[in-house]
């Protein structure tokens, strides 16, 4: 069993805690230093990667135009991708929902009679709860991503797209592996932590049955996978086991292996700052003939899990542009001071409360989207201009209300509608609209405002209740005409 | 066909998107004509990454890389099967075990993995933006050559290194031709996610030494 912060444990987490995670969350100072630290860290970094305001401005417009473009094609490069995959040998599978995929992932498991399989990082396997569908079956699956090992160890979950053990400082890494693993002796010394990640996982990669990873960009022009990383645990994962599987959404399809060198520069520099990160992989079929290592299958698993509702409405699509950077969770003012798990959801932060909804619908993530001061900051620093305050806002009006014209509802639609709340901005569109109704309310207010209650649910819960002016903004303004003109 | 190929796929295409056409936005990642920019960027990128690069030339490759061997203390290392500076590579380590990637991985996986200290690999080429390495993994130097062994020693010629990743991939058409596995590697292999502080040696090499020959 493991605790979230402040008793809230990990496998309760759900979107619709939101309000009671993201209190217990705020209740701990160690987390709350812990998160502002990094985002602290990875803010500068990330300024520093864009010195040239001029240069981050044509990246980013490019950028966009690139996710753009490649998703106005979207149902045409799935095609061209899938059968220039298979043409170089890759086998290609498609899942509606996260039992599909899951189920793909345990038939490909079954065949080759896998037992182990070894992870590289990736975000659509926490998003199906792999580990979880696979331990059911007895297959074990290892995280090797180290930041993911540490969570996993602890029976714990990403917090950070990027950096998944980012609510840990060395001391709680160093308790971890003491609670976990044989022959560990406590260190606060980094580098002894991180040998003994290698050391442990090292006779995984050489055992393991399956290597499993994501995809940072699919090339529909060529049938290639690209992986991004620093540790060496993905080219491991898609190197040493005889079979590889990739898992990606559905929107990762880029048209043309051109469109990579900016896509991938704009990412690792809005992620981590980094000009370039240590590797890059870019897998485009199995072991050939003569070849005397690498996997000798690869598999491509195209999963949807809600993508396609974005995708169905033109502003929505947007969405789906992103290329899972992380830099709107970093500047968000919300997600730094509340952390990744109190969203309850498998993407935290701004592109979390803008992505969850399709997958796990409105009636569950209904507060995720109230979730925002909408400062801008997220959609200010996303390399592909996803307008995410807009979307929120889109979405927010989505969860109160049924669907717009002719448009189809999604899932979960109205599922924050409240009839009292219609009935009261009803009433007052009327009395705004009805200038003597209007004024008797506004003069009532100001002679019965000393009657104005300190307690007024939840606004009072953090602010002190309002209190009605003397005079009416019309007194005072009619007032003041009749001082200029004596 | 499967089903949810055919729902997914009419989905989105019931969304009815309209095709966007190639954008016109110019982006122009760092470039130069100069040779002595090229090289000093490339140097410096790598170095800021934490790899070692020693400049020699063909007459002296030899007792450079047996001196980065006896420097490190590698008593056994892996080679490839040929490549263009193979015989100098088999020359400087005489002294040394050598292995060499003639046989499938499977073969010998637990000594490669337990008993090798170095992998020497040639690059397909280089790129001075970043400081990177561009390897093109292949049957006579395979994938796990540059991945596997705790020090990755590569050599690159001068010449092949391109004032950045799009030039590259553009110059040598790679669209028409993509091999089993391209890699490209900027500096030995790390970690920032204890803490963000940064250890070297993650999963791959801890050590990357990077043999520059000046063929220009």
């Amino acid at each position: 069993m493991s605790q979230a912060n402040n008793g809230v444990q990990i496998e309760d987490l759900a979107p619709e805690h939101f309000h009671e995670q993201s209190k217990a969350a705020l209740a701990d100072p160690q987390l709350r230093q812990n998160f502002r630290g990094a985002m602290n860290y990875l803010k500068d970094k990330r300024k520093t990667a864009f010195s040239d305001p001029a240069e981050e401005k044509r990246i980013r417009d490019l950028s966009a135009a690139i996710r753009q473009r490649s998703l106005s094609k979207l149902p045409d490069l799935l095609e061209q991708l899938e059968s220039n995959c298979i043409k170089n040998g890759i086998q290609v599978h498609w899942a509606e929902t996260t039992e599909q995929a899951n189920s793909i992932i345990a038939g490909i498991a079954g065949q080759h009679n896998a037992k182990n399989i070894i992870k590289g990082k990736s975000m659509v396997s926490e998003e199906i709860e792999l580990n979880h569908e696979m331990e059911k079956l007895g297959i074990e699956c290892l995280e090797s991503d180290m930041g993911e090992y540490i969570v996993q160890l602890d029976g714990d979950k990403p917090s950070h797209i990027i950096m998944p053990a980012i609510h840990k400082n060395k001391q709680e890494v160093s308790d971890t592996f003491e609670k976990h693993l044989d022959d560990f002796t406590p260190t606060i010394d980094v580098d002894q932590l991180i040998k003994t990640g290698r050391t442990r996982l090292r006779k995984k990669f050489h055992d393991a049955d399956i290597g499993l990873s994501g995809v940072n960009f699919a090339v529909a022009e060529t049938g290639t996978l690209c992986l991004v990383e620093n540790e060496g645990n993905g080219r491991m994962c898609t190197t040493v086991p005889n079979v590889h599987i990739a898992i990606t959404g559905i929107e990762k399809v880029v048209e043309f292996l051109s469109d990579v060198p900016p896509l991938y520069s704009a990412l690792t520099r809005s992620a981590t700052g980094q000009a370039i990160t240590t590797y890059f992989n870019m897998i485009s079929s199995p072991r050939r003939t003569g070849e005397l290592d690498g996997p000798e299958e690869v598999h491509l698993v195209l999963l949807d899990n809600g993508r396609t509702q974005a995708f169905a409405d033109e502003e929505m699509r947007q969405t789906l542009q992103c290329i899972r950077c992380g830099a709107c969770m970093n500047h968000c003012p919300v997600y730094t001071r509340i952390g990744g798990h109190a969203y309850g959801t498998t993407y935290p932060g701004p592109i979390g409360q803008i992505m969850s909804p399709h997958m796990k619908g409105l009636d569950k993530t209904k507060d995720l989207v109230t979730a925002s001061s909408l400062c801008g900051a997220c959609g200010e620093v996303c390399p592909v201009k996803i307008p995410i305050p807009e979307m929120l806002q889109r979405l927010r009006q989505e969860a109160k209300n049924p669907p717009r014209n002719n448009s189809p509802a999604i899932k979960g639609q109205a599922a924050a509608a409240s009839k009292i709340e219609l009935l009261a901005m009803k009433g007052f569109a009327f009395a705004a609209s009805h200038p003597s109704l209007y004024h008797l309310g506004s003069w009532s207010a100001t002679k019965m405002r000393s009657l104005m209650p300190s307690n007024i649910g939840p606004w009072t819960q953090c602010r002190t209740a309002p209190k009605p002016a003397g005079k009416t903004l019309h007194q005072l303004i009619k007032a003041r005409k009749q001082g200029e003109k004596s | 066909m499967s089903s949810a190929r055919n729902a997914i796929l009419s989905r989105l295409r019931d969304a009815k998107p309209e095709a966007k056409t190639m954008e016109t936005i110019t982006y122009q990642p760092w470039v130069s004509s100069d040779e002595k920019l090229i090289t000093a960027r490339f140097i410096k990128g790598l170095s800021a990454s934490h790899a070692e690069v020693i400049s020699t030339d063909h007459q002296a490759l030899s007792k450079i890389i047996e001196k980065v061997a006896i420097g490190k203390d590698l008593q056994r290392v892996a080679l490839g099967t040929s490549g263009e500076f193979h015989e100098q590579i088999v020359q400087a380590t005489r002294s040394l075990k050598t292995d060499l990637f003639d046989k499938d991985i499977k073969d010998w996986k637990s000594s490669l993995f337990n008993d090798v200290d170095a992998g020497i690999t040639h690059c397909l080429g280089g790129i001075a933006d970043t400081g990177t390495l561009v390897l093109w993994p292949d049957v006579s130097e395979p994938r796990a050559l540059s991945l596997v062994p705790p020090c990755h020693i590569a050599l690159i010629k001068r010449s092949t290194i391109v004032s950045n990743f799009a030039e590259l991939m553009e110059m040598q058409a790679w669209q028409n031709n993509m091999p089993t596995n391209i890699v490209l590697v900027s500096g030995p292999s790390k970690t920032a996610d204890i803490q963000q502080t940064l250890a070297y040696g993650a999963h791959g090499p801890s050590q990357l030494v990077v043999i520059l020959i000046e063929d220009m």
